[in-house]
């Protein structure tokens, strides 16, 4: 309702309105004041007219405003708020983490509070009472209707006691029911009847039967990855076979390649199936056993060979012998090329009265106290050759002028290839076997030499070997008178030969009149070159591994002579002071050698670091009279294999002085390859050509 | 058929696996050889038979254990052979399909 501001300047209208300016919050003061205006107003009315003639008196602290001000219209709303209630209240929201205004305020104002003190009924407070006054109630249920209502009576209780009593009838039932509830429900007495029985309960029968049990059995596995592997293999197996069945060709050889593991198949004897495991137990427990050695092997160098300017020794490794072998003496060693602690040993007599049997035995560094492989034979082995690409074929040749191959894989001791008198063999001892490439139809062949003066290569034709003569050694110029007068040419002994490494068709054959020649397969009876070489017979002639020309050989006149092909003196000439058995390169560098001889030493020779002597002299066996027959380097490991004339094999150990590369220069990379071991050789070659061609 | 020292010559003798077992029983330090099957019950042993049983029980297992384990890495793989080098001796045992054979060294002897 709008205020009217009247501009009369009566004191206290003015000072409601200025009140009502002030403070507008204040609503039920204004609802006051405005209700006070007005009965000012209408008071004032009065007063005006009465007060006309008095003047106007401005408080100090009102207000100056204008007309149009004064005239200004304020609306009064009437509400219903509570005027108490605050209107902005504000909570710490703990989800927010700030304070927020709470929206609705309560506006109820409580005016006036008074507590009753009537109670339900049914309530707990009531019941409670009810239980402290019902104790006297439970005995006569009218005096109860009386005890119960002290309240309700007491009201009008000015009719007590016919009221009362009907009050008490009407009640009664609805007492006696409340009474009732409270304790157990009193049956009707009037008309509640209760009867009961029992029907007759049908006997109960059990039928069971029972079944045989399905029979069972408990299985257990393991699924691993590799049992599934394994299945796999078998089914995939099985499934070649029957393909291979269908197609009816014959199975095919089983190259397994590990050669030496090889199964005695029988289907009796339980015990050869474990013949693989035994013999890898056998190989484990001598490595226990010769442990030290073992290691020595493979990682000791000797370390005092810093000290000792150039030589060098020799560490005794294991040793090989064989109980039956004893007799014999070593009359060829070879390594395998294939499986490099493979060797085999020829084992047969040098002695011309004690000819008798003779053995092949294979030993691996593995196990050095029993042969992988042993083959008895009738006469005594000469020498051996094992195949470089096929490592289970094996030549041989015999003192009795036969020659034989043997196959490692197969399970007989017999060789599978023989030579008889018919086919070509020999009538003299061979001294040398050495394998081929395989000719033109892919068949496998090999040569030998023999003092019959023949060199004859053998092939292997199915189940035969063919034999070829390629050469025949003649002593140039000797004849003799045969009988009826014909000439025969005598025939020199060759007693050893070998190939060139990488010209085919040239070879060198020692004689037995210490001539080298120099051959072509091509040939048949003209030497391309021959050297005077020794005084005695040329136990063994060998290409150098490297240098194309070099070629070295050893004799029973104590020497060892190294020879340029090319020239027809020997370039170096060593004095051993014992007659020697053999000589080797070694196949890792072209300017050392090795040769043994009969005093049971070792001379190790290494011609970059020492001209003129050996880097090396060493007895290697314990009796003094042992001689020393065969040397070999194995083609890998740094180590050698010395066979005597006891059947003993022993293997030493470079030390590394022995096996010195080249020298690097500062700053300059080291070359590596055969190229620099030919470009040694060649500088020492050189050095002594100079000097050769100035002289011729 | 040739002959030897009046002899016929066999085939690679049967017996050679007996005498590969009686050389290494005969080696430095060897204490005792048991062949166990594939079930794990002995067949042949030098020990006496506690030990074997013992031996062959535990080692069954164990074996069983690295040849799977080494066949679950590398189904294409196998075991070869296992050591076990202990204070007082070293069992070395080389399995195979059907059979493996324990040997009981003690090296330094």
């Amino acid at each position: 309702m709008p205020v009217v501001h009247k501009t009369g300047t009566v004191k206290s209208k003015q000072g409601s309105n200025t009140q009502s300016q002030k403070a507008p919050a204040a609503k039920t003061a204004k609802a006051a004041s405005k209700k006070k205006d007005e009965e000012d107003g209408t008071e004032m009315g009065e007063g005006d007219e009465w007060m006309q003639g008095k003047t106007l008196i401005k408080p100090l602290d009102q207000l100056d405003l204008t007309e149009a001000e004064l005239k200004e219209e304020f609306t009064r709303i009437l509400t219903a708020n509570n005027p108490h209630a605050p209107q902005n209240i504000v909570r710490y929201s703990f989800k927010e983490r700030s304070y927020k205004p709470i929206s609705s305020v309560d506006q109820l104002a409580v005016h006036f509070v008074l507590e009753g003190n009537l109670l339900h009924q049914d309530s707990d407070e009531a019941r409670r009472q009810r239980a402290k006054q019902g104790l006297p109630e439970e005995k006569a249920t009218v005096e109860t209707a009386v005890a119960e209502k002290p309240e309700t009576p007491a009201a009008g209780g000015e009719d007590a006691g016919d009221v009362e009593e009907g009050g008490g009838e009407e009640r009664a039932d609805s007492v006696e029911s409340k009474v009732g509830k409270k304790e157990q429900k009193i049956t009707n007495q009037f008309n509640f009847s209760e009867r009961a029985s029992q029907t007759l309960n049908n006997p109960l029968r059990e039928r069971g039967c029972q079944t045989e049990p399905p029979p069972r059995a408990n299985f257990s596995a393991t699924a691993n990855q590799w049992e599934i592997y394994d299945v796999y293999l078998e089914v995939l197996q099985k499934q070649e076979k029957n393909k291979e069945k269908a197609k009816a060709v014959p199975k095919k050889d089983d190259d397994k390649g590990k050669k030496k593991m090889m199964l005695v198949e029988t289907q009796s004897d339980d015990i050869t199936k474990v013949a693989k495991v035994a013999k890898i137990i056998e190989r484990m427990v001598n490595q226990n056993t010769f442990d030290d050695i073992a290691q020595d092997f493979k990682y000791f160098e000797d370390a005092s060979d810093e000290y000792r300017e150039q030589e060098g020794t020799l560490l005794p490794l294991w040793k090989f012998q064989y109980d039956k072998a004893k007799r014999l003496s070593v009359t060829a060693l070879c390594w395998n090329e294939s499986y490099k602690d493979l060797f085999a040993v020829g084992l047969g007599s040098y002695d011309f009265t004690k000819q008798g049997r003779g053995m092949l035995v294979f030993y691996s560094l593995k196990n050095s106290t029993f042969p992988e492989y042993i083959y008895p034979t009738t006469s005594g082995i000469l020498c051996l050759d094992i195949h470089k690409h096929l490592p289970y074929l094996v030549a041989v040749g015999f003192y009795d002028g036969c020659v034989a191959v043997y196959n490692l894989k197969e399970e007989t001791l017999q060789p599978i290839y023989k030579s008889t008198a018919k086919s070509g063999k020999h009538t003299d001892p061979v001294w040398q076997v050495k394998w081929q490439k395989d000719d033109m139809d892919n068949n496998h062949n090999f040569f030998s030499v023999s003092s019959d003066g023949r060199v004859v290569s053998w092939t292997l034709v199915k189940n035969e070997l063919v034999f070829t003569d390629i050469i025949k050694l003649s002593l140039a110029g000797a004849v003799s008178e045969g009988p009826e007068g014909v000439q025969l040419p005598i025939m020199a002994c060759g007693t050893s030969f070998d190939f060139h490494k990488q010209i085919d068709y040239l070879f060198l054959v020692g004689t037995e009149e210490g001539k080298i020649h120099k051959c072509s397969k091509a040939y048949s009876s003209q030497f391309l070159e021959t050297y005077n070489a020794h005084n005695m017979a040329v136990d063994a002639v060998k290409w150098n591994h490297f240098h194309t020309k070099v070629f070295i050989s050893c004799s029973s006149d104590w020497t060892v002579k190294i020879w340029d092909h090319t020239i027809k003196t020997p370039m170096f000439t060593f004095d051993l002071n014992a007659s020697v058995g053999d000589v080797a390169w070694s196949p890792y560098s072209s300017t050392v050698f090795a040769a043994v001889t009969t005093d049971g030493k070792v001379h190790t020779f290494d011609l970059s670091i020492n001209k003129y002597e050996a880097i090396c002299q060493q007895p290697v066996v314990a009796k003094k009279k042992t001689k020393l027959t065969h040397i070999e380097f194995n083609p890998v490991y740094p180590i050698i294999i010395v066979g005597d004339d006891r059947g003993y094999v022993t293997s030493l150990k470079l030390s590394p002085n022995l096996r010195k590369k080249p020298k690097e220069k500062k700053g300059q990379e080291l070359p590596k390859g055969p190229e620099v071991e030919i470009a040694k050789m060649e500088k020492l070659l050189s050095l002594l050509r100079e000097p050769e061609n100035s002289n011729a | 058929i040739a002959t030897f020292l009046g002899r016929k010559l066999q085939p690679r003798p049967q017996n050679e696996v007996e005498e590969t077992l009686k050389r290494i029983q005969g080696q430095k330090g060897v204490q005792g050889i048991i062949i166990v099957n594939a079930e794990g019950i002995p067949i042949k042993t030098t020990l006496d038979n506690s030990s074997t049983v013992q031996y062959a029980g535990l080692i069954h297992q164990l074996v069983m254990k690295a040849r799977s384990t080494v066949r679950d890495i590398d189904p294409q793989n196998d075991l070869t052979f296992l050591r076990v080098r202990s204070k007082k001796n070293e069992i070395m045992i080389a399995p195979d399909k059907d059979y493996f054979l324990i040997v009981i060294q003690n090296p330094s002897d």
